[in-house]
């Protein structure tokens, strides 16, 4: 009997790309879509016999995730995440394949570190793990890397990601080269002359937190330059993490212009502004910064109009003592894996986006841009799938994470729409049944004896 | 007592009640370093400790003498340089020292929030004296209090507050505590140092904030001009073009001071630049009350010292 065959029944199929929200059943045979539909109109003689049933009623079944942007931190930062704690949490997110920035130690601007990253992601045998190589040799903005060598190590596209691009030469290029092998470019688009020296967005709130700011357009010069670029080379590009309003609008026009442009927005944009920072919460310190509320509109209305095509999560794991620090000093970034379905649902539950519009920016959109036929659940394609119980509320413990880092903003939220169950090629890599977030908590049991509360270091491990 | 009333962090956070509590409190210490001995029992036993991550002369010495006239155990430290070089994190360096059994943990930081984000997780009292561009409590409290003993009243007053608003943690304390207590207040300076946004946040009344880029205009019929010290480093960053031209447009001399009210107070907290931001006979002058500054500094942090170790209204 194959373990990666499965027969998954009662739940609602929502696959954007077939154009599919409705009741329906799938048959998995080894580890692929076989057929969808209702499993008792189906002919039982020609279903192989040996099938594990999942019964998914009152469930959604989606096509699994797709992250273009998450940092694993491995090689070099092991401490802060690793490829398989990087991978686990993924699966807890619902994501079956991550992109992963090549900001490591030493940064993926080599083939033999692309070779590490792909090795010991089939080792996991977990989610999907495609790494994206350097722009430049150590991401130093002045020599190209070796983008062909990463290209056929397995690169899916080039960014400098966390050490933009600053020479517009360079960055020119760049995509003249990438161009030359139909490659991807990946821009973090921030001027570092206008954003030196800021912790946060610039506005009232670092005004009255004596922070220095960074100006929206620190991310809107470069977003400028770049698509002058684009248009000039051809090459196809992607904005990373836009978070200001200037940024959507230029995209737009950009696209509306037909140029092959693509770009990703983050779930905290959409959730948080820089009010989140008030009480120098370097939780809440990303880069780029939380922009304020009207940077949300635009952002929101961008996902709703096609401007924006995804949604990445920009999972970025640091260490507790690196984060608790005064807020300059706190390094950028929160991990946002485990949290970014229940974050953006929320847009879904105040009637800003429709269910099918966000299950296409997590999924089909980003493989399209990937030029990947996952993202779909249709007959052959990979069983990569996610369960989501859209009802179910849930609470963000930072300490049940999979991630070896607890650097979010949304510790205590309540969220809806709980991942239940993660598949990847018909294997199972997450069920929210074995996981901590559902198990009987030892802590409750503590703390009902009269234990002290918090209860902290006596949290089994999965 | 009340988690804010634990700590000094800002003015920001500050009611009028709590700021004029503080300020009745100085005036009864204030006669206290008028004596010949200079000491009450207040705080015996009690354990403060300064530390101080940016050079301070004026602030740390009067927070001392502040302490040490309540008859407290006080303790300089001044690690001389921030955490990310020395190697050990400002919270451990702060662990460390409560661990000894401190009661008041006096911080100053170059950082923004580092006395907040101390408060957060030690239990002893946290005074902020001055971190980053964010607040300096004590000074707007110690300005405050002078303002009232020379003008009887801060109400009404026209106070202008001149120079580099954007990073001047003391252009910050300043502006609540005026605007809480009912002055108008004047923020002026160069354009790179006057962000239009500031104060927006303000709940004041209409036209009681205002910026104004021209240093002349406004000055015109002011009670108080307070200075703010010119960083001069910051010409490298491209706030502005020379010292000279600095002097000459946002420069305090006397025809400026001319055009304020015949009664103005000229305020600076110090370290002043002589003939930068304030011309030598000004800062000198009949109309300059920059050492009385100094003199109520040590008042209003005893009174503070003492308020925060449970002190009632004295």
């Amino acid at each position: 009997m194959s373990e990666r065959n499965w027969l998954i029944t009662g739940g609602r199929l929502i696959d954007p790309k077939q154009g599919i929200d409705a009741a329906t059943d799938l048959l998995i045979v080894d580890g692929k879509v076989a057929k969808i539909g209702k499993s008792k109109e189906w002919d039982q003689s020609k279903t192989p016999a040996a099938v594990q049933k999942l019964d998914a009623t009152g469930l959604i079944i989606a096509p699994g995730f797709i992250d273009l942007h998450t940092h694993l931190r491995e090689p070099g930062f092991e401490y802060k995440e690793t490829i398989e704690t990087g991978a686990k949490a993924a699966a807890a997110g619902g994501f079956t394949t991550i992109c992963c920035m090549p900001n490591t130690n030493p940064i993926n601007d080599n083939r033999s570190v692309t070779e590490l990253i792909v090795k010991e992601s089939q080792r996991l045998g977990s989610v999907h793990v495609l790494p994206v190589g350097a722009i430049t040799k150590g991401s130093k903005g002045e020599e190209l890397a070796e983008m062909g060598e990463l290209q056929d190590a397995g690169c899916v596209a080039f960014s400098d990601d966390g050490r933009p691009v600053m020479n517009g030469q360079t960055m020119r290029r760049a995509m003249d080269y990438a161009r030359g092998l139909d490659g991807l470019i990946i821009d973090h688009c921030e001027d570092l002359d206008l954003s030196k020296g800021g912790s946060m967005r610039e506005g009232v709130v670092s005004l009255q937190l004596g922070l220095h700011g960074i100006p929206a357009a620190a991310e809107e010069a470069m977003v400028a330059r770049d698509l002058a670029l684009v248009e000039l080379t051809g090459c196809r590009f992607h904005a990373a993490h836009v978070s200001s309003a200037g940024s959507v609008r230029m995209i737009r026009d950009a696209k509306k212009r037909g140029l092959p442009v693509t770009a990703e927005t983050c779930p905290h944009y959409l959730a948080l502004t820089d009010e989140a920072v008030i009480g120098y919460r370097t939780e809440a310190k990303m880069n780029p910064p939380l922009g304020s509320r009207k940077d949300q509109d635009a952002l929101i209305e961008g996902l709703s109009d096609g401007t924006i095509d995804a949604i990445a999560t920009d999972h970025a794991p640091h260490a507790s003592d690196e984060k608790e620090q005064e807020f300059a000093c706190s390094p950028f970034g929160i991990i946002g894996l485990e949290t970014a379905f229940g974050i953006c649902y929320e847009l879904v539950r105040q009637s800003r986006l429709p269910l099918t519009r966000l299950i296409e920016l997590l999924t089909v959109k980003p493989a399209s841009i990937l030029r990947s036929d996952r993202g779909t659940l249709a007959p052959g394609a990979a069983a990569d799938l996610v369960l989501l119980a859209l009802d179910r509320a849930w609470t963000v413990e930072p300490r049940a994470f999979q991630s070896k880092s607890r650097n979010t903003p949304f510790a205590g939220w309540t969220l809806h729409g709980q991942v239940m169950t993660t598949m990847v090629g018909g294997k199972i890599v997450y069920s929210s049944h074995t996981s901590p977030l559902t198990l009987p908590s030892p802590r409750q049991g503590e703390r009902e004896k009269g234990g002290t509360q918090g209860g902290e270091g006596k949290v089994q491990k999965p | 007592m009340t988690s804010k009333q634990k700590h000094l962090l800002s003015m920001q956070e500050l009611s009028v009640e709590r700021i004029t509590e503080i300020l009745t409190t100085a005036e009864s210490f204030k006669e206290v370093s008028g004596r010949e001995i200079k000491k009450v029992p207040a705080l015996r036993g009690k354990t403060v400790v300064n530390l101080f991550y940016e050079a301070s002369t004026r602030t740390r010495t009067s927070f001392e003498l502040a302490g040490k006239r309540l008859s407290a155990d006080v303790v300089n430290i001044s690690p001389g340089s921030s955490s990310v070089i020395k190697g050990e994190s400002l919270l451990d360096t702060a662990r460390n020292i409560e661990a000894m059994k401190t009661d008041i943990l006096v911080v100053r930081h170059p950082m923004s929030g580092a006395p907040a984000m101390l408060a957060q997780r030690l239990s002893c009292s946290v005074i902020n004296a001055g971190d980053g561009s964010h607040e300096h409590p004590t000074q707007a409290l110690l300005d405050l209090y002078t303002i009232k003993e020379k003008k009887g009243h801060i109400d009404g007053l026209t106070v202008v507050i001149a120079g580099d608003i954007l990073h001047s943690r003391v252009a910050r304390s300043n502006l609540y505590g005026l605007v809480a207590l009912g002055a108008n207040v004047r923020l002026t300076g160069p354009g790179t140092m006057l962000p239009p946004l500031m104060g927006k946040w303000l709940t004041a009344a209409p036209g009681q904030v205002e910026l104004i880029t021209n240093f002349d205009k406004a000055i015109n019929g002011a009670d108080v001009i307070m200075m703010l010290r010119l960083q001069t480093e910051r010409q490298s960053g491209s706030f502005f073009p020379s010292i000279k031209e600095y002097a000459r447009l946002y420069g305090l001399n006397s025809e400026r001071v001319a055009r304020a009210h015949p009664d103005v107070l000229i305020m600076h907290p110090g370290p002043i630049n002589r003939g930068v931001e304030i011309a030598p006979d000004v800062a000198d002058g009949l109309s300059s009350v920059i050492l009385e500054q100094v003199t109520n500094g040590v008042a209003i942090r005893m009174a503070v010292l003492y308020l925060l170790s449970g002190g009632g209204n004295a």
